[in-house]
């Protein structure tokens, strides 16, 4: 318990950092910069899995999207490397890159210039391969882009605006 | 009710796979009293069975065993594992397919004789023209209820069909319009009209657009002539000593291997399987697979000059609402070879979900500006351009050298390289693409690649002379007589439509000469 203990002194600090996105409290605990989602891994440390949630918001950088987004992505990556050591070993190894670039006090930018360098590596390749599904394939970003889902059991939108647009000059 | 044969009876007609032709074929052979046992690879998944998720959907009609691609086509860099994006289910590929009906063009069925020779390019005139065609695709609309054909009204254009035909418009295109779409656009055949679901791609909900898993197998089990066996995966068609085939060995739903005698056997399993089977089917007697002697087995591989644009706008589209090939602008499809090309292409509307989008939109992108892009999603809108390719004797379907599938069978590699003239023609419909996006305000366009083959054609080419090609004009391979491929691989070259109706169409003729070969005792 001590070690998914959330310690919020440290959670405020890295918080208030420079490009501070999920945050580690301690151990294996990864807390999201808002305080409104955690996450503890098995596999990956709190610090690189944290890590690799900065990469994942970096690589398809939505601003209004959580940091629980994000995480979900990785925390589904930590499961699959709790059951597959080669996999756990490459999301570590990338994890350290980030770290000795120290990534997380970079911008925008710096972040991009960072992930362009590593572009063809397996953990980003790995990372960005997860994140193009598990981001936009979870409905809750759905609602943030305003694609509306599932129509059938709503009765399709022959009711419901197939044909509402109204900005258009002779359509 | 439906039929039920002995696997030793040798009467039957043994159909493999039941899309848009084997489906369209067994039926067609079931209602003129032929005994048909029709195989499918995949499951039966009926409507209630569809879900209006795309991943979900993908991963559960996909045809997803083990393929290898080569060549320098993008596919082969974006989707390696994955070449073709087709159906393994009952129905085949007319499960997701969008609806899109429309007759080939005249030159389109001669186009060595109009192109000429095209350096690098396999060209051959077709051995039946459209007169010949003609009275086949009048059968093939009505059944498919296709619409502005037969009196049946176009369907309402959604938002992604107003903006291309308001930007066609602009641009002083001419024909432009919601289609020829095999979707009821009022009820028709026992079936309702369009709800405007979206999700065309993911089967149809309310069962408005055709497909054979729901009009062809039914009507053809109704007649007590047609035993449909899912899960059951063709390995190899056997022949006797004189040469003709005699039954096909098969995996049946429990993976056990069953040997189906049959009369006459048709070959259904789409452009990579159809000719994998036949090569599959190698023995002493043809060593190079069955009906092989032209050497054009699994050659001249052809999918689509393909690409689509996509556009944002400023305000909202929300271009996924409603039938998700929604229009068509047809100027592009005549041959005008002052273009730099020869063929044409057509334009027409495409939405993608957000989870496809993401997958397809730019294939390994990642930053800002791509994610600025899935920002845009609600006000954009879409199309897909798809043209005449060139057959290349080089593109084409031929067994890996090491990779097995599931039943120890070599797996199919599908090797493409766009010709010259697929890269010209792309070019241009990219530019025409974006241009009619830009001129009702695009703020961004987007070129994106082909996605999975989903039109594989020409793999078993149909050819007047035995030396160039599988098949004569009625898809009877020239080798052995009662022997016969019935899908899209039949095809000698591609024209800029979609595929289907012709695939439906040639399936009704060949039905046709089946039975009348049958009662000569010819085969």
């Amino acid at each position: 318990m001590s070690k998914t203990m959330m310690d919020r002194r440290a959670f405020l600090a890295a918080s208030s950092a420079a490009g501070a996105i999920a945050v580690v409290a301690s151990g294996n605990l990864v807390i999201g910069s808002n305080g409104a989602w955690a996450m503890s891994t098995k596999a990956l440390s709190g610090d690189e899995a944290a890590m690799l949630v900065r990469m994942a918001r970096a690589t398809y950088p939505h601003p209004m999207l959580d940091d629980a987004i994000y995480g979900k992505v990785i925390h589904g990556l930590d499961e699959k490397a709790s059951a597959d050591p080669a996999l756990l070993r490459s999301l570590q190894e990338g994890a350290a890159t980030l770290k000795a670039k120290k990534f997380e006090t970079l911008d925008e930018a710096g972040q991009t210039a960072v992930l362009k360098e590593i572009e063809t590596s397996a953990p980003f390749q790995t990372v960005r391969g997860e994140c193009v599904v598990g981001i936009y394939n979870n409905p809750d970003v759905w609602k943030v882009l305003g694609y509306e889902g599932a129509s059938a059991e709503l009765g399709g939108y022959i009711n419901r605006g197939f044909s509402d647009i109204d900005w258009l000059q002779d359509a | 009710m439906a039929a039920k044969y002995e696997l030793s009876d040798d009467s039957v007609v043994v159909v493999i796979g039941s899309g848009a032709g084997g489906g369209t074929l067994s039926n067609e052979l079931a209602q003129k009293g032929v005994k048909v046992v029709l195989l499918e690879a995949g499951g039966r998944h009926e409507i209630e069975d569809f879900v209006n998720d795309e991943w979900g959907s993908f991963s559960n009609i996909s045809w997803l065993d083990k393929r290898t691609t080569s060549g320098s086509w993008r596919v082969a860099k974006d989707f390696a594992g994955l070449p073709a994006w087709i159906v393994k289910a009952v129905g085949g590929s007319t499960v997701h397919w969008a609806g899109a009906s429309l007759r080939f063009q005249e030159h389109e069925f001669k186009v060595k004789s109009t192109y000429g020779d095209v350096a690098g390019a396999n060209l051959l005139d077709w051995p039946i023209t459209l007169a010949e065609m003609e009275p086949y695709y009048d059968r093939a609309e009505d059944k498919m209820g296709v619409t502005g054909t037969h009196g049946i009204p176009r369907l309402p254009g959604n938002n992604n069909f107003r903006v291309l035909a308001a930007g066609a418009k602009k641009l002083g295109y001419k024909e432009f319009h919601t289609g020829n779409m095999a979707i009821n656009s009022q009820p028709r055949d026992g079936r309702g009209s369009c709800q405007q679901i979206g999700f065309c791609f993911q089967g149809c909900k309310s069962g408005a657009k055709w497909s054979t898993l729901y009009t062809e197998i039914p009507k053809g089990e109704a007649t007590g002539k047609l035993e449909v066996r899912p899960s059951s995966q063709a390995l190899q068609i056997q022949h006797d000593d004189a040469g003709k085939v005699t039954g096909v060995l098969y995996a049946d739903k429990d993976g056990k291997q069953q040997v189906q005698k049959a009369r006459v056997v048709a070959v259904a399993g789409n452009s990579i399987e159809s000719p994998r089977l036949l090569l599959n089917s190698a023995s002493p007697k043809f060593p190079d697979g069955l009906a092989n002697s032209s050497g054009q087995v699994g050659k001249n591989y052809m999918r689509h000059m393909t690409g689509s644009v996509y556009a944002i706008f400023d305000k909202p589209v929300h271009m996924y609402r409603g039938t998700t090939m929604a229009g068509i602008i047809r100027d592009e499809s005549a041959f005008k070879p002052d273009r730099g090309f020869v063929g044409g292409y057509e334009m027409e509307t495409l939405s993608l979900g957000v989870p496809f989008m993401a997958a397809f939109l730019e294939p390994g992108a990642w930053g800002r500006d791509f994610s600025s892009a899935m920002e845009g999603y609600a006000n954009m809108a879409g199309m897909w351009l798809v043209g005449e390719d060139m057959p290349q004797e080089k593109n084409g379907v031929t067994l890996h050298a090491s990779e097995k599938d599931q039943y120890g069978l070599p797996v199919p590699n599908v090797h493409f390289d766009d010709h010259a003239n697929d890269v010209a023609m792309r070019e241009h419909a990219y530019k025409q693409g974006s241009a009619v996006y830009d001129a009702v305000g695009a703020a961004r366009t987007f070129r994106t690649p082909p996605y999975p083959s989903t039109h594989n054609l020409g793999t078993n080419r149909m050819a007047e002379n035995a030396r160039d090609g599988v098949v004569n004009k009625h898809g009877q391979t020239h080798d052995i007589k009662n022997l016969f491929i019935s899908d899209g691989s039949q095809f000698t070259t591609g024209a800029a439509e979609n595929p289907t109706l012709t695939i439906v169409a040639l399936a009704i003729r060949q039905s046709e000469y089946i039975v009348d070969q049958m009662s000569k005792n010819e085969i």
